[in-house]
């Protein structure tokens, strides 16, 4: 597990330093997530001991939010003036691209598996 | 003499193992009652353990600040927690192979549904300028969003806050659309998830299965590449234009 996790920051630490020295617009963690990817093609596969601590991990990733979320306590103020406009924002437009994202996916997909050939 | 309670919480309030426990605790209690309730969408784990916390810290005065000193520890996993998301991905990846360009088109028409509906129909209800700039990141996932809304001259941390509602209703509201849409491909559910709600859609997606969750995964990681290239500067065009 400890060889798993210093695995795991290696690659956040790499992706933070490649994103900075080249001004990318992706955050550091989500480039090492891209080259972890590469790597497990790579290899063809990821060892034990990442898989069973990554599943550890995300198991519950729900947690690891759970303190920035907490800082909605900073903006009581301005939700409260602004309130309905954000609200209303906020739900239909998540909904909205929920369902543009998946009726887009199923329509490309499914042609591609069962419609004529093409 | 012993000290008073109100000395050992001056002394407590002042290290980070209140926030960190606290936080815990009111995630266990939000997953015990989302457990309870049969997983329920409603029940959400991230919105109830917020509400607790929340109600806590006010009760006791606590600013945010002070909290965030122990709650650090957990945020910080979450750089660890995203290049973990490498590895269910990987497990997906001769499915993805054939789904390279539905997943590419897909990806282009949902975020920017998602950033531009956002900032349209608060501009059209009346919110401050601050406020429509700092939504139209709010798919993406809390350090781009963030970066984003700082180039739009919105404001950072209020970002951070509507990422996290904007995470919350799509975890809330996506098995009841899918129900809608009569949809019941997994990795439509994960990609569609990950692209309106990033890290906490993912985390709802890994609750339904392993499939859904990888291709959340993916949708959030490259929403956050095309939003980053494509909002600072599509954004205040197109406000531009309906003024």
């Amino acid at each position: 597990m400890l060889g798993a996790l210093t695995v795991l920051l290696i690659y956040q630490l790499v992706g933070e330093v490649i994103a900075r020295r080249f001004g990318l617009p992706v955050p550091g963690p989500v480039l090492g997530m891209a080259l972890l990817f590469a790597t497990l093609i790579a290899r063809k596969g990821a060892g034990d001991a990442l898989r069973n601590t990554s599943n550890g991990l995300l198991q519950h990733l729900s947690l690891l939010f759970v303190p920035a979320g907490t800082g909605v306590m900073l903006h009581f103020q301005r939700l409260a003036d602004e309130w309905f406009a954000v609200l209303v924002a906020l739900v239909a437009s998540t909904m909205l691209s929920i369902v543009i994202s998946a009726l887009v996916l199923k329509a490309l997909s499914s042609r591609k598996h069962g419609g004529p050939a093409s | 003499m012993t000290p008073g309670i109100g000395e050992i919480w001056v002394y407590l309030s002042t290290t980070p193992l209140l926030g960190l426990t606290l936080t815990l605790c009111a995630y266990q209690a939000a997953w015990w009652l989302y457990q309870r309730a049969g997983q329920h969408p409603l029940l959400n784990p991230v919105m109830i353990a917020v509400t607790l916390l929340v109600g806590v810290l006010a009760l006791t005065g606590t600013d945010y600040d002070t909290y965030f000193d122990g709650a650090q520890f957990v945020h910080f996993l979450l750089g660890p927690a995203t290049v973990a998301l490498a590895i269910p991905l990987y497990a997906q990846w001769m499915r993805l192979r054939k789904m390279v360009f539905p997943l590419i088109a897909t990806l282009l028409v949902g975020s920017l549904a998602a950033a531009l509906s956002a900032a349209g129909i608060a501009a059209i209800l009346g919110a401050s300028r601050e406020s429509v700039m700092s939504l139209a990141p709010k798919s993406v996932t809390t350090p781009v969003a963030m970066g984003i809304a700082e180039s739009l001259s919105g404001l950072p941390s209020l970002t951070a806050v509507l990422v996290m509602a904007t995470g919350i209703l799509g975890a809330i509201t996506a098995r009841y659309i899918y129900q809608w849409l009569r949809i019941d491909d997994h990795a439509v559910h994960g990609f569609a998830m990950g692209i309106a709600s990033h890290g906490i859609g993912t985390a709802r997606a890994f609750q339904i299965s392993e499939q859904a969750g990888a291709f959340a995964a993916l949708a959030m990681g490259l929403n956050a590449l095309v939003s980053a290239l494509l909002l600072p500067w599509l954004v205040p065009w197109l406000i531009g234009l309906s003024e």
